[in-house]
């Protein structure tokens, strides 16, 4: 009888910690969506008023003269991701298959290690790095010594995704390639690398939206520049640089312009984001 | 360095590609922004030359220079002589100060119940940004300010967090009127804060004490005006409380025009005549007195005769105030060496 | 010929030695010798071409380091260890410390992790362990958003909602009822360590969570059926479950660090910028990345700019170090169970 109420009584203990603790789960999971919703509804709730055609179109006015617009923000944006790619893809991708299919080795665990390092080094580290080697040696902050900033920060991603995809390609592909009599490096450029294209290709979309966002980086490299500009010798403008500028400037419409900035990136990297999802899910379906 | 030899000739490749579009780019002081950045609005839209300007602070404006990596640049802090020697030295060329405007540093505020109007001692300003005076209702501060609704609310210091100019001229007043100023803190574009929190460039000040009510910040006049922010009277050399207009600055002003060292390097704090704001200062553009590229010295050298002629129109409407007429005239000769 | 086209093809060697050595055998049988010879020089170009770019990313890290070590000889010279003992940041005496900003990363980081941790492995046991596939895919898209948020939006989103609210809800509440802890004291800036610790728990927590949520759901589903079936609850059961994970727990925890470390735009953005030690968390301080962003495109002396370097040097030597013992931590926890 005794032992039968203490066993109860734990049974019912046991009940109510283990209701606490999954109310707990269930707490945290409804705190961590909280900052989601409230950076959203802020940045579209604030910035989307001050979105409109001229935004896209003009350029910033004089300091503290309401209006214009970011045009040459949203457009050295794109070309920043541009050079980026320029510079971060070609090394990511072929490093990539040199692990993927080469890198079974030492030195392969080395350079692993590396790309490992790299992507952990902090975005601002890499624009010291590329302020000393570019814009010291060029004389000039530029547009390139942007993208090889991002550029940098994007090879630790697109190595790593290019080695894990080129992997999952089953060998069967590469053994019936070679006993067709085709030599190795077409196997892997031809089959291999197209077989394995649509993932690599998620790699590339996930280190662009990565990069698409960074400030720290262009703040000694591509600077900032309030014309328009598509020279990649000269400084040029960018929107993550403009809304940091813009958020400290004590001017409102500066501001208000600022939250409209961070729409229109964060609607960029959604695209990004989206486009991945897509392009994962068609590949899903072709398996 | 090979690396770098291999960037170069990237660069070189690169260059070829891009077209030809007459472009200067400067950085630094933050001070004149306001008005440079319509200078510059103005006078793309009359010659199509574009002179990209970056408010990176005048600590930015003298390194940037001395690197090479701008083609000019701008602070409210005279370049140090070492400073212009290293330039000398690492780009093979001179500096040359050009003044443009001349502007106030005021002490603004954010303490809705007190309104426009606080007057300050020198001693009470030091106090203040030694972090010795730290309440509103201070007996410092009370004492010239009898009938002003002041609280015991916290004050809060706001200074700047990058290399500024502003704050050159601001603790190089401080240094000027406060002995233990000038031994625990001195003058500099960058120095050790005693208390406070830091903003990035006049902006950010300006930014900061206009969210944060209790606060106390030092920014370029047109910041404060522009943003609504009330500033406060200062007690000149002279004994009097002058409001900081065009006119006090102006005045503060006269005595350094009639008596300009060469290269145009000097200081106005802390100056003499009775209506004289005192903490008042020169903003000069730095360049180069041979520049890389002979149209880029010509473009500098017709946008500065513009800037002395035209360009100083702007500046009272933006709240700077113009150079004195004997300044130009100095400026306007010293312009033609530039190449 | 045979012995020739697998050394040149060391992952056929390894991998699936047996099965291409045939193919190769059965190739060099039927091809003429024009064929087999141009098979190797491509072969070898493409091969020795991707050893290249490999070598890039190696020299990458290496041109890095090398960078800013040579770049920050002179404060090193000068201030030896001191330079991370001594608390005076003084440009106008050439005075330089990195303590204050070692002290700003380290607290602020750790401030991140005390609020981001326990919630993330909540999330990351509702996602994983308690949530119907309903709820657990738009909850894991949402998480996965917070994740793509730049720096540059926290920042912005810090200075005109997070601040104005701790200044006026959170720090006058913490000093009315934890005032007597040295923690919670000084006047409610809103900007300062507490802003910035907030700001970075944002931010990591979709990180931490993520990978915590893989790690969980590699432990095999028959751990959780036994438990179940011997009569253990829920939580007993995930007790269980987060038992075997811990380590892979750490491991996402240290990547969690790793990236607060290295943050630089928000946490510069509701800092306050102060190079200061100060027990409050009300009290503004300093970050290594925010010093780097503020003052690296002005610091006019070599020794000035000499100290910045070594500044990010120190931050890039402790990223390294805390990203490898993540990695390994993760690498070993997901790996227990294959």
């Amino acid at each position: 009888m005794k032992s039968a109420t203490l066993t109860n009584g734990r049974f019912y203990r046991r009940k109510a910690m283990n209701f606490f603790m999954n109310s707990l789960a269930w707490a945290s999971a409804l705190m961590a969506v909280t900052p989601v919703l409230l950076i959203f509804f802020y940045t579209v709730g604030k910035g989307a008023s001050y979105i409109d055609l001229d935004f896209f179109t003009h350029m910033p006015r004089p300091v503290g003269e309401p209006g214009g617009g970011m045009a040459n923000a949203i457009l050295g944006t794109l070309i920043l991701l541009g050079l980026g790619s320029v510079v971060g893809l070609p090394i990511g991708i072929l490093a990539g298959i040199y692990l993927a299919e080469f890198g079974r080795n030492k030195f392969g665990e080395v350079v692993r290690f590396m790309t490992d390092v790299l992507s952990g080094v902090p975005s601002i580290v890499v624009g010291v790095v590329a302020y000393t080697l570019v814009v010291l040696p060029m004389k000039q902050f530029s547009a390139l010594a942007g993208g090889v900033a991002l550029g940098i920060l994007m090879i630790p991603t697109v190595t790593r995704t290019s080695e894990e995809m080129i992997r999952l390609v089953p060998d069967s592909y590469r053994e019936a390639g070679l006993a067709l009599g085709i030599p190795q490096w077409k196997t892997t450029l031809r089959i291999v690398l197209r077989t394995a294209f649509t993932g690599i290709t998620t790699g590339v979309l996930l280190a662009m939206a990565r990069i698409a966002g960074e400030t720290a980086p262009l703040l000694f490299t591509a600077l900032g520049n309030r014309f328009w500009s598509t020279a990649i010798d000269q400084p040029i403008a960018s929107l993550p640089v403009f809304i940091y500028d813009y958020a400290k400037a004590p001017f409102e419409d500066w501001n208000n312009q600022a939250w409209a900035a961070a729409l229109v990136l964060i609607f960029m990297i959604s695209i990004l984001s989206f486009t991945i999802r897509f392009v994962t899910r068609s590949r899903f379906q072709n398996d | 360095m090979p690396t770098k030899s291999i960037v170069l000739s990237l660069f070189l490749t690169f260059s070829g590609l891009s077209y030809a579009q007459t472009q200067l780019n400067g950085a630094g002081a933050t001070f004149p922004y306001v008005l440079y950045s319509k200078w510059f609005d103005v006078y793309k839209q009359k010659t199509g030359v574009q002179f990209n300007y970056q408010s990176i602070g005048s600590g930015g404006g003298i390194k940037q220079i001395i690197e090479g990596t701008v083609d000019f640049g701008a602070t409210d802090g005279p370049m140090k002589d070492e400073q212009l020697a290293e330039t000398s030295k690492k780009q093979g060329v001179d500096v040359l100060h050009i003044p443009t405007v001349l502007g106030a540093v005021v002490v603004t505020y954010n303490l809705p119940q007190l309104g426009a109007g606080l007057k300050l001692t020198p001693e009470t300003l030091a106090g203040i940004f030694l972090g010795e005076v730290t309440k509103w209702n201070d007996r410092r501060i009370a004492s010239t300010n009898p009938g002003k609704n002041l609280s015991d609310q916290t004050i809060i210091v706001a200074h700047r967090s990058d290399g500024s100019g502003t704050s050159f001229i601001f603790t190089d007043y401080l240094s000027k009127v406060s002995k233990q100023w000038e031994t625990k803190v001195g003058r500099g574009t960058s120095v050790r804060w005693p208390t406070g929190l830091g903003a990035k460039g006049n902006e950010g000040v300006a930014g900061l004490v206009k969210q944060t009510e209790g606060s106390i910040g030092y920014v370029e006049l047109a910041y404060a005006v522009k943003n609504h922010l009330p500033y406060a009277w200062m007690k000149n050399k002279a004994g009097e409380f002058i409001e900081p207009t065009l006119e006090s600055v102006s005045a503060a002003a006269a005595g350094a025009a009639k008596d300009m060292p060469e290269d145009f390097r000097v200081s106005i704090t802390n100056a003499d005549g009775k209506s004289s704001y005192p903490i008042s200062g020169f903003t000069w553009l730095l360049v180069y007195k041979k520049n890389r590229d002979k149209s880029k010295g010509e473009a500098l050298v017709n946008f500065l005769k513009w800037a002395m002629a035209d360009g100083q129109s702007y500046a009272s409407d933006l709240l700077y105030a113009p150079l004195p007429k004997e300044v130009i005239k100095l400026v306007e000769v010293r312009v033609q060496s530039i190449k | 010929m045979e012995e020739e086209t697998i050394v040149e093809n060391p992952r056929s060697q390894e991998q699936t030695g047996d099965v291409v050595s045939v193919g190769s055998d059965l190739l060099s049988g039927v091809t003429d010798k024009r064929r087999v010879r141009k098979y190797n020089l491509g072969d070898l170009l493409f091969k020795n071409l991707t050893v290249l770019f490999a070598v890039v990313v190696l020299m990458l890290v290496l041109l890095m380091a090398f960078e800013m070590y040579d770049g920050s000889k002179l404060s090193f010279q000068e201030f030896g260890t001191g330079f991370v003992t001594s608390s005076s940041w003084d440009p106008v005496e050439e005075d330089y410390g990195a303590l204050p900003f070692m002290y700003g990363t380290i607290v602020s980081s750790l401030l991140a992790l005390l609020i981001a941790l326990p919630l993330s492995v909540g999330v990351a046991i509702f996602l994983s362990e308690l949530a119907p596939s309903w709820v657990e895919r738009p909850v894991s898209f949402m998480v996965e958003l917070l994740a793509g948020v730049p720096s540059i939006v926290y920042g912005l989103w810090g200075i005109f909602v997070l601040v104005p609210w701790i200044r006026k809800t959170v720090e006058p509440f913490l000093s009315d009822h934890l005032g007597f802890l040295p923690l919670f004291r000084g006047a409610p800036y809103g900007f300062g360590m507490l802003a910035a610790g907030m700001i970075l728990a944002v931010m990591i927590l979709p990180i931490i969570a993520s990978i915590s949520r893989d790690v969980l759901r590699s432990v095999p589903r028959l751990q959780r059926e036994a438990a179940l079936a011997i009569g253990a609850t829920q939580w007993e059961t995930t007790r269980i479950v987060l038992r075997d994970s811990r380590s892979g727990i750490l491991g996402a925890t240290m990547l969690g660090l790793g990236r607060a470390i290295g943050e630089t735009m928000a946490v510069t953005m509701v800092i306050g910028n102060r190079p200061e030690i100060s027990f409050s968390l009300f009290d503004p301080g300093y970050t290594m990345a925010s010093v780097i962003a503020n003052e690296f495109t002005e610091a006019t002396t070599e020794m000035y700019i000499n100290a910045l370097i070594e500044v990010a040097f120190i931050l890039f030597v402790i990223t390294i170090v805390v990203n490898m013992l993540a990695r390994l931590l993760v690498w070993s926890a997901t790996r227990k169970w294959k």
